[in-house]
């Protein structure tokens, strides 16, 4: 059986629309690195549940790949990676905002 | 200029209304988003990748400088400090949010502005010429159509629900500048030989993952029977559109599996019914929107300083030579104002850049801008001895670039920058070839040439009918980019040829300077375009300079 690839879970914040990750502790950060890496599939399945729960909160949650990092969890898919800091031709969105 | 009648400012008033309190009730959680996605998106509500983006109409790419100032300000208030002008003569705000959308939609409001049916299976804001009712080569100005056309298919109960989003241009000029060919309706107003106005209709053509060129299915149609026929295309496309299959649901699909024939003969039945149920009504109507589009008052004056001016600034004459295009009025010049400084992004404006347009337009302009499928404005009615004062004015705000139809002035769509559907960026790449043309300092050498680059194969940026046509995609979760080269969106149009393999982000802008090189050396000379040159030496050359490496393979 193929090898289950690391995931977290992201979604959208309901009203300002910015990219959010589910931390271990049930929180929605803006951070990457905060959220909860998933290496176990049931338990990926279990954490998105909770997460499409929270309609009133986020919107269109999934599963992302994602690896270990020295800081966190980072993304692996240059799709994931441009929603970490936001678009390419301006300084406007995550990374403008954090740090 | 045609501006809101009592039934338009209600019925817009209304639905801000409506939509204001679904808003409230998806924040406070009684509305799911299940619900409330249908609901946001009839109100050009979108989710983006990083925020909401609001998708404002810009009717047959028609402005004010009151509704450009009130964007202007939108963009200020509510979003970051500009806007996104779009391939389908539209506006976008990339960063709106959401308990902010219903004061933006009253602001809308507030100038007969709205973001209905920008989105949704319905018909979708009716696209024209943005030269229309200035350009020399036209026949009729096609807006007052365009507009009959937006007041008939506004809410209209019969079409809110069509198997699949559904685009309607219209041209009044021979020279195809709204790329009607590659709609599901184009309308292109001509004379028959008796010297009536009508309508060649052609149905069918679509970009997309199925590119194809509209069918023409009525020779000329007279200007009554207008409404009636359009309706009775759609009705047809209503009943016989799949709606099985998200990707076979256009009405390019219908006429390819239906047939030309068969397809005509049901809409010529159809319309043979509805014709006797429209009275007249429609011709009223028509008449007095015909009255709001009457040409404004124009100047009489000599145009000895644009002449001069014209001799002696060289920097003035490269813009004037591209930006501008021919008037009606011998006096008058059409100002295309670019939005592809070197570098920028394609199609976006400041709010500062969209006052100081407003302003110009309401100075020399009688008034009136437009918003080109190329994403660029228009000052379509400038008395040729102003041209001077404006040149400096736009120079002075960055808006000044001279490379009108160049190889820099290129559509991109906003791609994996903004879009959730996209599978690679299209900004960075524009970006990068406009810079690397502008160091080369080749561009006015190279004489016309269209890019046109999409983030994924719905061909927002128009990638198959670029003369160089480009589409990124995620190969592998890499970005590649795929390149057609031989379309065009013109009268003559077709779609571009895939050119071979793709090339990744770091090789696209080398590979797109080979083709250019290899154009240089291959033409006629610099009266052979691009895309005439292209015709008649075909792929060959061009992919022998796309992928030297195989070149030498064969030849060894
Ligand atoms: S072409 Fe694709 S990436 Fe570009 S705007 Fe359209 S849907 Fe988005």
């Amino acid at each position: 059986m193929a090898r289950f690839t690391p995931k977290v879970v992201t979604a959208n914040a309901l009203l300002e629309g910015d990219v959010v990750y589910l931390t271990a502790d049930d929180r929605w950060t803006r951070r990457h690195e905060d959220a909860e890496l998933i290496e176990d599939e049931a338990h990926a399945q279990l954490r998105l549940l909770h997460a499409m729960s929270q309609g009133n909160v986020v919107v269109g949650a999934y599963l992302a790949d994602a690896k270990a990092g020295e800081n966190g969890p980072e993304p692996t898919h240059f799709r994931e990676v441009f929603r970490t800091r936001g678009p390419s031709n301006y300084l406007h969105g995550k990374q403008a905002e954090l740090n | 200029m045609y501006s809101y009648s009592e039934f338009d400012e209600a019925f817009v008033r209304a639905r801000v209304a409506q939509f204001s309190q679904q808003v409230e009730r998806r924040i406070d959680g009684s509305l799911t988003e299940d619900e409330f996605r249908p609901l946001r998106l009839m109100n050009g509500l979108y989710l983006q990748l990083h925020a909401y983006m609001l998708r404002v109409a810009i009717p047959y790419g028609t402005l004010n400088p009151r509704q450009m100032r009130q964007l202007a300000h939108i963009a200020q208030t509510w979003d970051k400090g500009y806007g996104h002008f779009t391939t389908r003569q539209n506006i976008q705000f990339n960063w709106p949010k959401l308990p902010d959308v219903p004061a933006i939609l009253t602001a809308l409001a507030d100038v007969g502005m709205h973001a209905i049916q920008t989105s949704g299976n319905c018909v979708r804001n009716v696209t024209s010429d943005h030269f229309a009712g200035a350009a020399a080569d036209e026949v009729e100005d096609p807006r007052p159509y365009a507009e009959l056309l937006r007041q008939w298919s506004t809410d209209h109960p019969e079409f809110q629900f069509l198997p699949r989003k559904f685009k309607i241009a219209v041209t009044g000029a021979e020279h195809d500048r709204a790329v009607i060919k590659a709609h599901d309706i184009g309308l292109r107003v001509l004379k028959n030989e008796q010297g009536e106005t009508g309508f060649e209709v052609i149905v069918g053509g679509g970009l997309g993952r199925t590119p194809m060129i509209g069918m023409t299915v009525r020779e000329f149609l007279p200007v009554n029977d207008l409404l009636p026929y359009v309706e009775a295309v759609l009705s047809v496309y209503n009943t016989l559109g799949r709606r099985d299959n998200k990707y076979k649901a256009r009405i390019k699909i219908t006429l390819h599996e239906t047939g030309k024939e068969e397809i005509t003969r049901l809409i010529e039945a159809r319309f043979a019914e509805l014709r006797p149920l429209f009275g007249g009504a429609d011709q009223n109507l028509l008449a007095e929107i015909k009255a709001a589009f009457a040409p404004p008052a124009f100047r009489n004056a000599p145009v000895d300083a644009y002449d001069a001016f014209y001799k002696a600034d060289p920097v003035f004459r490269a813009w004037a030579d591209t930006n501008l295009a021919q008037h009606r009025n011998d006096q008058y010049a059409i100002v295309t104002i670019s939005l592809k400084k070197h570098g920028e992004t394609p199609g976006d404006a400041t709010a500062d850049q969209m006052r100081l347009m407003a302003d110009l337009a309401e100075q020399y302009g009688h008034s009136e801008l437009r918003i080109s499928h190329e994403q660029n404005v228009i000052l379509p009615h400038v008395h040729k001895g102003d041209l001077p004062a404006i040149h400096a004015a736009l120079v002075k705000a960055g808006l000044g670039t001279a490379n009108v139809g160049l190889i820099s002035d290129i559509i991109a769509c906003p791609g994996m920058d903004y879009c959730a559907l996209a599978t690679a960026r299209s900004i960075p790449v524009a970006q990068e070839i406009a810079m690397r043309f502008e160091e080369l300092k080749l561009e006015h050498d190279i004489g016309p040439l269209k890019i046109k680059i999409s983030g994924c194969i719905n061909a927002c940026g128009h990638h198959h009918v670029g003369h160089i046509g480009i589409l990124g995609l995620d190969r592998a979760g890499v970005e590649n980019y795929q390149i057609t080269l031989g379309g065009d969106g013109s009268e003559t149009a077709v779609v571009g040829e895939r050119a071979g393999p793709g090339f990744a982000y770091d090789e696209i802008v080398p590979a797109i300077e080979r083709i250019v090189r290899a154009y240089l050396e291959q033409r006629e000379g610099p009266q052979e375009t691009f895309l005439q040159a292209y015709r008649r030496l075909g792929l060959g050359p061009f992919k022998e300079a796309l992928y030297p490496a195989e070149g030498t393979k064969d030849a060894a």
